[in-house]
């Protein structure tokens, strides 16, 4: 098997992480191992997952269309980037850069976070079922760790409160 | 700047003292400080690694109207004493300062235009303006706060929202220029002190097991900074698909199981090595406080003994806070800043011995 990194030697480390329960495996060769730290006996700080980002940009990840070999290319259209400028950068070039991506980066926000679906706070300007939404999933994984620490009175106070929301947005989608 | 702004800065540069490392707050004996990082951007306007003067001067001046609304609405209070300031109009000394006194990044002492610092006199908060988001909001606490600063950076997060319009996606949160930082947009990270732990050699065993759990450590200034000091910073990796609470309920979780850990080790020193620990954290201050020429690591070094002497109370009369800033007093531009000029590396030493020992002397106790 060849390094995931450089693509050119044998790969000898196989490096796993496991981020939200999703596995990440790397296969790399001593010399890339060396260069991202993973050989260094104490910590491995320059091993992190921004450092690891561009190896996951210029690879394929599952769910990703492949690249387009040359000719035209999406640019977005605020800032002009191109995906291929944004892998060389590891930096997106506005915020419209994640619609103008979406079916590339998405598959890589799995990767990075082990989900590609926001559940924390939102701007007060947000409103409507998208807010219901997060709420809801929100109180759907506080649901499920409850059940698993058996706290059942909890459980059932936000089984109600998942319900209630359910109605909110048939309501509203209606 | 105007007058206030500048004796903000005037008061931070010079004060080796800052309200973050004042020893209260919770397992503050272990637990340095707590922070909360909130990355935010501007809706279709391009990220600042891609921006043109023209284009980062109209984000700074937006950004520092909006705070301005803020403090002008809040007329007294933490609020009413932010000040802004253009980090092209302060000296390459001062921003080094600043990053000395962890107000702001490494990259944000950088020459660049566009480049903003907002914060206030308590040094509590303080909000990069184009770094490597248009808006980087953090909250600095003593102890284990994290609660607290999360309270605070989402209470100024409104209030910046309602006039700055941040970038938002109701599927993937906030939108930062890194998709490492998408979603929540939020870095909560404690500086924990471990001497015990370090004089055992057992750092790494403990923080190879953090790293397990999903979380990730720095240095005292970040990446390549390990181990100063003994000093470690640890800090979540994941902002996307878990809730702030989430993330700040198992950072907090986890370093409360490191700072279990490093007083089990402490307790275990003082019962069976006593007389050396004693013999050490004294000769560190025999040093300190009678040096004439001293390394800033070496100051770093012998801090962290004099820190572990006042948290087991074998140092009366000693505070955390007059040990604490040692720390900032060690570092090379907070010494150049007090002679107002730059000094070659024998200099600084010189002068750096000379402030730890005012800084120690006894009528100061």
């Amino acid at each position: 098997m060849m390094c995931d990194e450089c693509g050119k030697r044998e790969a000898t480390v196989r490096f796993e992480q496991v981020v939200n329960g999703k596995r990440m495996v790397m296969n790399l060769c001593s010399e890339c191992a060396h260069k991202k730290g993973i050989m260094s006996v104490f910590l491995q700080p320059s091993f992190t997952i921004s450092n690891l980002l561009s190896a996951l940009l210029g690879s394929q990840v599952k769910g990703m269309p492949a690249l387009e070999a040359g000719g035209e290319e999406t640019r977005c259209p605020v800032c002009g980037m191109s995906y291929r400028d944004f892998a060389r950068a590891g930096m997106l070039g506005c915020s419209r850069c994640y619609k103008t991506f979406e079916d590339r980066l998405d598959p890589l926000l799995r990767r990075i976070h082990g989900s590609d679906r926001h559940v924390g706070k939102a701007p007060a300007k947000v409103g409507g079922s998208g807010k219901l939404r997060r709420e809801l999933d929100g109180f759907r994984k506080e649901l499920s760790q409850a059940i698993s620490q058996e706290a059942y009175e909890k459980a059932a106070q936000l089984r109600d409160k998942i319900k209630e929301i359910e109605q909110k947005i048939r309501g509203e989608e209606a | 700047m105007n007058a206030r702004e500048e004796s903000l800065l005037d008061a931070i540069v010079k004060n080796s003292s800052s309200p973050w490392m004042d020893g209260s707050g919770d397992l503050a004996d272990v637990v340095i400080s707590s922070r909360v990082r909130l990355a935010r951007n501007l809706t279709d306007v391009p990220f600042p690694h891609l921006m043109e003067e023209r284009q980062a001067r109209e984000v700074l001046d937006r950004a520092f109207a909006a705070v301005k609304a803020i403090s002008a609405k809040a007329a007294k209070g933490a609020f009413a004493e932010l000040g802004a300031i253009d980090l092209e109009d302060i000296s390459p000394l001062d921003r080094q300062v600043l990053v000395e006194k962890h107000l702001m990044s490494p990259q944000h002492a950088q020459p660049g235009f566009g480049k903003g610092l907002i914060t206030r006199p308590d040094e509590k908060v303080s909000i990069m303006v184009n770094e490597e988001d248009h808006v980087r909001l953090q909250c600095l606490y003593s102890g284990l706060e994290l609660d607290e600063a999360w309270i605070t950076a989402s209470g100024i997060d409104d209030l910046l929202d309602e006039r700055l319009d941040f970038a938002y996606d109701d599927r993937r949160g906030f939108l930062t220029a890194c998709p490492t930082n998408a979603g929540t947009g939020l870095r909560a990270s404690v500086m924990i002190h471990l001497p015990a732990l370090a004089l055992g050699d057992e750092v790494s065993r403990v923080l190879a097991a953090v790293n397990k759990l999903g979380l990730v450590v720095r240095g005292l200034f970040g990446e390549g900074t390990e181990g100063q000091g003994n000093v470690f910073q640890v800090s979540n990796q994941i902002t996307l698909g878990q809730t702030e609470k989430e993330i700040i309920e198992n950072l907090s979780l986890v370093a409360k199981q490191v700072v279990a850990e490093e007083k089990r080790f402490r307790d275990t020193l003082i019962k069976t090595q006593r007389s050396g620990l004693e013999d050490r954290i004294f000769r560190a201050w025999g040093i300190l406080s009678n040096a004439r020429s001293m390394s800033s690591q070496e100051a770093v070094k012998l801090w962290s003994d004099v820190r572990l002497g006042v948290e087991l109370g074998m140092m009366p009369g000693v505070d955390v806070r007059r040990a604490n800033e040692i720390l900032v007093i060690a570092q090379p531009s907070f010494v150049q800043r007090t002679t107002g000029k730059a000094m070659p590396p024998e200099e600084r030493d010189t002068r750096r011995a000379d402030l730890i020992r005012q800084h120690l002397l006894p009528s100061r106790a």
